[in-house]
């Protein structure tokens, strides 16, 4: 592994989105290092939310690129690609996942079964292994209903895993969502505004839970997030965007006293 | 559903308001049942002015009779009472049952709620239904039934086997379906379109090439299943009622194909099908009497053909639902039902959205390509007049009525609309009015329909590594919700 600068895990180079005149992101540079937790943070409409969807490729970017490189194994050369024009799925079975901002559960299954969709591109069983049932099909479910127990248990859900989604608090709700993003063995998790509706002893489980997720699952975290004390605390790197610009990067005690920061946010004196 | 959303039902309410073990203090049982009782005579007194309303607006038409020779008016006033009568009772009725089911959804919500709060796994009350289907005499139940309905050939009339083909057409065509709406959340309002290909894929190879039925029962399943995908290809970037718009068009265009065309004999349709071989034998000639005389209950009339082909469709419904039960609960199906709940969030999940899409299409196409080899084998005789719209209505009905994504619903649901209209010929003339009138109650009081469709249990064993998915096990499939 060559690590002078291929260190990073995706990297936006000048993204540009144009809808119809209006310019929602205007060449962002943005870079997520290996094995650390980033936050982009902005006011509301600074267009956080649409780079997040050009990272996940629900929207193409107009202009620029997007390279992602999964961390190599021991031994193995690091391999950046291109996102740029591929389908969510695709982005997703590559290694990267992601919440929403608003919670996207599938709520009339059960929470062991959301966990189980999030094994999907994990899992190989097509048509004929579902209708035959064979050895290697009922090792698969059985491993992956293994895996998705532990992956839930581990994350304090193993209660609940045959309730409905629909059912479970607010709160579990958003940690089932993250849990539903790890099933998929991402490399990169991207959290869109994972505090969004909780409260503060929420939040504050929530901070240990990002910390916890990173430690055990060894994986990169990108979190849009507003709640600005869950930001300063948890994250290492901050961006700061606003009218689809980056104007700012840094850890954050450089953030927080970033004079263009404090324009964007309080406004001029 | 939290329970502050729900009205506070006061209906009739039993002993369990007031089920402390010390019981409750005088007063306030007093009190309860005066709020009871004040309920109740709101309720009546609605149901009274609902009647009172009703007179009024039938007045004119019950009440007056102009008789056409002399011009006098004959007053009918006796028929006023019977109308307010009958308007007051029904309207009482459906204050009662309504009553009952808010109060019955209201203890669920508490239920539920206390089994979140105390953290078990304790589910809502269930109704005697979800018992039915779900307890462990499912197995045994099923066991029984199937061998009731195999056995009917060799005691019942040729009438009951015939309707029997159809009622088991009709589940396949409902399962297949439910793969479609139930599963898989996509509207399919030309869902005929497959059955016609299937059927006229028999037809037509007999006709010209004088295949057999079992050579031709696969290569029907596969036309339609290519007609699946090739539906699938245009309409996946559309969901809900566009959805519904093409593929009802697409139904409407294969009918018409069929009817134009000069290869399909257009509207004169293709007769004398031959029924499937059974080994070459001649089943009416050389069969029936050696069958006669070992079991002599056997109605005389029966054309042996015809119980062969039952037992065909018996075998096939039976594969059905295997095969359908086997696709739910598998890496394909949980993608389907990702699908149906949120398009977005099962992207984000790494399904691809249109192979899941284009699977579902094929695969309950093909199932509808196989009822329709069996119904031109039924008919011996087919013309694109049996593949109209009111056909797609018929097998979503039943795929609603029964329950959307449930197997069981979706075999009552045939059942009933199939089976029942048969043997109530009486009412023939009030066939559509109750058909209506059944799917109203149905959406008031089942919305989710007949049988629920129930989510897979699965049970963790600590002396084995992890939960068990071990299918089929009476224990892992879901309580109704």
């Amino acid at each position: 592994m060559t690590a002078t600068h291929s260190s990073f895990i995706i990297e936006a180079r000048g993204v540009t989105m144009v809808f119809g005149g209006l310019v929602a992101l205007d060449s962002v540079d943005f870079k997520v290092e290996e094995d650390s937790i980033t936050a982009l943070i902005g006011p509301n409409g600074a267009g956080k939310t649409t780079f997040f969807n050009c990272l996940t490729g629900i929207y193409t970017p107009t202009r620029g690129e997007v390279m992602f490189q999964a961390p190599a194994k021991p031994g193995g050369r690091d391999r950046a690609r291109s996102l740029k024009g591929l389908s969510p799925d695709k982005i997703t079975s590559l290694g990267v996942a992601r919440t929403f901002q608003n919670i996207r559960l599938f709520n009339n299954l059960t929470v062991l079964e959301n966990v189980l969709i999030g094994c999907h591109c994990r899992m190989k069983a097509g048509v004929f292994g579902a209708l035959f049932r064979d050895k290697k099909t009922r090792a698969e479910e059985r491993d992956m209903a293994d895996f998705s127990y532990r992956l839930l248990d581990s994350y304090g859900l193993g209660a609940v895993v045959n309730d409905l989604a629909k059912n479970l608090p607010y709160g579990a709700q958003r940690r089932l969502e993250i849990v539903r993003a790890l099933a998929t063995r991402p490399a990169l998790l991207l959290l869109d505004e994972p505090a969004a509706g909780l409260n503060i002893g929420e939040t504050r489980e929530l901070e240990d839970l990002i910390r916890l997720v990173r430690a055990r699952e060894k994986l990169s975290i990108l979190l849009i997030e507003h709640d600005m004390t869950l930001v300063m605390s948890v994250s290492e790197k901050l961006y700061v965007m606003e009218y689809g610009r980056v104007i700012a990067e840094g850890s954050p005690g450089e953030i927080k006293t970033n004079p263009e920061v404090i324009k964007a946010y309080l406004g001029e004196e | 559903m939290a329970p502050d959303t729900i009205k506070t039902p006061l209906g009739p309410a039993g002993p369990e308001t007031c089920s402390g073990a010390g019981g409750c203090p005088g007063k306030s049982l007093i009190a309860e049942n005066l709020t009871r009782l004040c309920f109740w005579a709101r309720e009546l007194k609605a149901s009274f002015l609902a009647a009172l309303w009703l007179c009024l607006l039938t007045l004119p038409m019950v009440v007056f009779k102009i008789n056409p020779n002399d011009g006098s008016i004959v007053y009918r006033w006796i028929l006023l009472l019977y109308v307010s009568a009958g308007g007051f009772i029904l309207s009482a009725l459906w204050r009662l049952m309504l009553a009952r089911r808010d109060r019955v959804r209201y203890k669920r919500a508490e239920a539920e709620l206390g089994a979140a709060e105390s953290g078990s796994g304790r589910g809502p009350e269930r109704t005697w239904v979800d018992v039915a289907v779900n307890s462990r005499y499912r197995k045994p139940a099923v066991g029984l039934v199937l061998l009731v309905v195999a056995s009917v050939p060799f005691w019942g009339a040729p009438y009951t086997v015939n309707i029997l083909i159809t009622a088991l057409i009709y589940i396949t065509l409902g399962l297949g379906l439910n793969i479609v709406v139930g599963v898989s959340g996509l509207l399919n309002l030309g869902y005929v379109a497959f059955y016609a290909i299937g059927a006229y894929t028999y037809a037509l190879l007999n006709y010209y090439f004088g295949l057999g039925f079992w050579l031709c029962l696969p290569l029907s399943a596969l036309s339609a299943t290519v007609l699946g995908l090739l539906l699938g290809f245009p309409v996946l970037r559309l969901r809900g009622d566009y959805l519904a718009i093409v593929t009802l068009g697409f139904g409407e265009i294969v009918r018409l194909v069929l009817t134009n065309m000069a290869v399909t004999r257009g509207p004169r349709g293709i007769g004398n099908i031959s029924p499937p071989g059974f080994f070459g034998l001649d089943l009416n000639g050389s069969v029936k009497p050696v069958l006669m005389e070992w079991w002599p209950y056997l109605d005389p009339r029966l054309d042996l053909n015809k119980a062969f082909l039952f037992f065909i469709i018996l075998g096939l419904v039976t594969l059905t639902i295997v095969a359908v039960f086997r696709l739910e609960n598998s890496r394909l199906g949980r993608a389907w039902l990702a699908l149906r709940e949120d398009e977005i969030a099962c992207q984000a999940m790494g399904i691809d959205r249109t192979r899941a899409k284009l699977t579902a299409f094929a695969l309950g196409a093909t199932w509808a390509g196989m009822a329709g080899a069996v119904f031109a084998s039924q008919v011996t005789f087919i013309n694109p007049t049996s593949f109209t719209f009111m056909q797609s209505v018929m097998i979503l009905s039943i795929v609603v009525l029964g329950g959307m994504g449930s197997i069981p619903g979706v075999i009552i649901g045939a059942v009933v609309l199939i089976v029942l209209p048969e043997y109530l010929r009486v009412f023939a003339e009030y066939r559509m009015l109750l058909f209506g009138a059944a799917m109203v109650l149905m959406m008031v009081f089942r919305p989710g329909g007949l049988i629920q469709s129930a989510r897979q249990i699965y049970v963790y064993e600590p002396a084995r590594t992890g939960p068990a998915a071990d299918r089929g096990g009476e224990a892992l499939k879901g309580e109704g919700r």
